[in-house]
């Protein structure tokens, strides 16, 4: 290490410090943002000195639990520079690789508008491309927009750089085309396609040429075996999929994970459609990556997710299950999932407008609460824009006496826990800063451990 | 009654949740004891005289603008003859800028639009993007405010003595220079707002119903009767608060 960074490494991590005593949070970021002010190419001579190099994972949806999965597969045998809070700007990246200098991989969440800079800094062994949804547009702009800069970022990749794809997605399995060594991955279980491309359905015109894509089988949002009949532009193959796939209600997932290297059947801990994407993504990255099947499997099976992605926290006699919703797709599939599990009694719905949830809320109004809000009894609007969410919800079916507004989050929560029988599950479905809110409210209560002290 | 929606390429311009707006028409209608029948109109279909009474036409991303625009163009006179039989319209965003003399952008490529209002839209180098909250007075002594949110990296020009739908009072609006935001040419309102932006200023609702009613009875607008709307005005109070708090400036 150069002296200037060493001398800036040590000032950042003194500012972590400093950050998690003064408790304004997990200092997460604290140090990052110092080095990204002090020295932007810091980060590349960081990266430069991990002894396996760097994989980066994003995506619209599932980018932390894909990246969770990834460190469980790993082990405790790997030593990482992992940004297991979620901080995937740059400067969170800096945090990560600045906090565990005895790190041999780093395992880096990647933000999608930020991708392009950080794979350009990192210089990846490995690339992992999730999915691209509309999500916040105040923020990211429109999805054509990140398209573009993830193309130009591929195109930019070193030749050392395996990537990875999920070849469901139109705009990110065309990726691969052209490019030796990429990996696509997907799922083939047509069982489980949806009748119609959903209302906000993104992607569902020809890249190639703007004609409408038929798919045979559309499993989460456009995600599916997409096919232009005018063009032919269609689905890459697969080199890694999952088919044969249960979904167990709100319990777990089962499928048979297929690979060049072979078969297995994994049992996921965790519900839903998306996580079996974010598993095979998981796979296909650590098969990228050199790890054996078994020890892909292990891993996977082993798998605990991450904090509000799907937690129950368990409150005297009762449980709280929180979801996180952040976009039309993710917030779907979390009403699909919690649909197929037995639509709760009692639903709290936590809407926030601060940058990090968008400030544009205009997104509610593209997810399909409507199966959930015709079976519960009873639904809770809480969060800074309470009132537009109530507003959906009724407009979603719900009778306006079966609702109740309270903007402030801890008197939702505990109404809402007043409202769930002994024995009962209080459902949670809250943006990303109501989430967090959450995650400070149950830790004071002691009801689970913030995620700077959990165990890695 | 029944009034006759025709709803203009649903499947492309709908990014910012347009369908939010039309399930407003939906229900204010049918609490005072209207029908309301949508019809999409996709590309290549016609706009077939005299079978609406409100047009209503969203915002899309680029890519899905560009889709569209040379089929509205076709589509040009009757949209024209519509609006001048007293048909309603509602454009929002991209809508509202192909429903202009055309757009610009900066590489070059300009999308002709159908000259309903007068304006032209030149795209900027920077998005004005956040909450919003307009003065409006659609009907002489009547001010009322919409609270929305914008998101455009088009500036849009309204020609001298073009009639604006508000004027700002806190966000970018038109352009973020002249104060102005939106376009009223008649019984068509243009804006650059969505949110969706009907759900949280009902009025805005109200007002284009009644426009269409005139239009399926053949007789003057008559004012709706009032509905509670406890939920959508707590919605525009906090909307409008955003925005006086943190609408954007240029």
């Amino acid at each position: 290490m150069s002296a200037r960074l060493a001398i800036e490494s040590t000032a950042a991590r003194l500012a972590a410090r400093l950050s998690r005593l003064a408790r304004t949070g997990g200092g997460t970021t604290i140090p990052g943002k110092l080095l990204w002010k002090l020295d932007p190419g810091a980060i590349d001579a960081l990266a430069a000195r991990l002894p396996l190099g760097a994989v980066i994972v994003s995506a619209t949806n599932g980018k932390t639990t894909t990246t969770a999965m990834v460190a469980e597969i790993l082990g405790p045998g790997t030593r990482l520079a992992w940004n297991r809070s979620g901080a995937n700007l740059l400067s969170g990246i800096a945090s990560a690789l600045l906090t565990a200098d005895d790190a041999e991989l780093g395992l880096l969440e990647v933000d999608e508008a930020a991708l392009p800079e950080a794979a350009r800094r990192l210089r990846p062994r490995a690339l992992l491309l999730g999915n691209l949804f509309r999500d916040q547009l105040d923020r990211y702009g429109e999805l054509e927009h990140v398209a573009e800069g993830w193309r130009q970022a591929v195109r930019a990749l070193p030749h050392s750089t395996t990537l990875v794809v999920n070849g469901d997605d139109p705009q990110v399995g065309s990726l691969a085309a052209g490019r030796e060594g990429a990996i696509a991955y997907g799922l083939h279980d047509p069982r489980h396609a949806r009748h119609a491309l959903q209302h906000a359905a993104d992607s569902r015109y020809c890249i190639v040429c703007g004609h409408p894509y038929e798919f045979a089988a559309a499993y989460v949002g456009h995600l599916g075996d997409y096919r232009c009949p005018a063009c032919g532009h269609a689905r890459p193959e697969l080199q890694i999929f999952a088919r044969e796939i249960e979904l167990h209600g709100l319990e777990s997932a089962a499928f048979k994970l297929v690979t060049p290297a072979g078969s297995v059947p994994i049992r996921l801990r965790l519900p839903g459609l998306y996580n079996v994407y974010n598993a095979v993504g998981a796979a296909a990255l650590a098969q990228a990556l050199g790890v054996e099947l078994d020890r892909i499997k292990d891993g996977l099976e082993r798998f605990d997710p991450a904090f509000g992605r799907f937690e129950r926290i368990a409150s005297d006699d009762k449980s709280i299950l929180i979801l996180l919703i952040k976009n039309p797709a993710g917030a779907n599939e979390v009403v699909r999932t919690l649909e197929d599990g037995g639509a709760p009694a009692v639903l709290l719905l936590a809407l926030n407008d601060a940058i990090a949830d968008g400030k544009d809320v205009s997104w509610i109004w593209d997810v399909d609460f409507e199966p959930l809000l015709a079976t519960t009894e009873r639904v809770i609007a809480s969060g800074d824009r309470a009132a537009e969410l109530g507003l959906r919800c009724t407009y979603g079916g719900l009778d306006e006496s079966a609702l109740e507004l309270e903007p402030d989050l801890e008197r939702a929560l505990d109404r809402g826990l007043e409202l769930t029988p002994p024995g009962g599950e209080l459902v949670v479905l809250p943006t990303y800063t109501a989430m967090l809110a959450l995650q400070r409210i149950v830790t004071e209560r002691g009801l689970t451990r913030p995620y700077w002290e959990a165990k890695v | 009654m029944r009034i006759r929606v025709g709803h203009l390429y649903p499947d492309y311009l709908n990014i910012y949740a347009d369908r939010g707006n039309i399930a407003v028409f939906e229900r204010r209608a049918s609490l005072r004891g209207h029908e309301l029948a949508v019809e999409a109109v996709g590309l290549g279909e016609k706009l077939r005289p005299g079978a609406q009474d409100l047009l209503y036409i969203g915002g899309g991303q680029d890519r899905e603008q560009a889709l569209v625009a040379a089929d509205l163009q076709a589509k040009s006179d009757a949209v024209h003859a519509a609006v001048a039989d007293g048909v309603a319209v509602l454009a929002v965003c991209g809508g509202y800028q192909l429903l202009g003399r055309g757009y610009h952008d900066l590489r070059g490529v300009d999308l002709p639009g159908v000259g309903l209002f007068p304006h032209e839209t030149v795209a900027g180098d920077r998005r004005m993007i956040g909450d919003v909250v307009l003065d409006c007075e659609l009907e002489p002594g009547e001010r009322r405010t919409l609270a929305g949110f914008e998101n455009h990296a088009g500036r849009t020009q309204l020609d001298p003595g073009a009639e604006p739908l508000g004027r700002v009072i806190a966000g970018f609006g038109n352009d973020g220079e002249s104060g102005y935001e939106g376009c009223r040419v008649g019984r068509a309102i243009g804006t650059y707002l969505h949110g969706p932006l009907l759900p949280r200023n009902p009025w805005l609702a109200d007002w284009l119903l009644a426009q269409a009613l005139a239009h399926a009875s053949g007789d003057e607008p008559q004012e709706l009767e009032p509905l509670p709307d406890r939920l959508e005005t707590e919605a525009h109070a906090v909307s409008a608060q955003r925005a006086r708090d943190r609408g954007g400036r240029l």
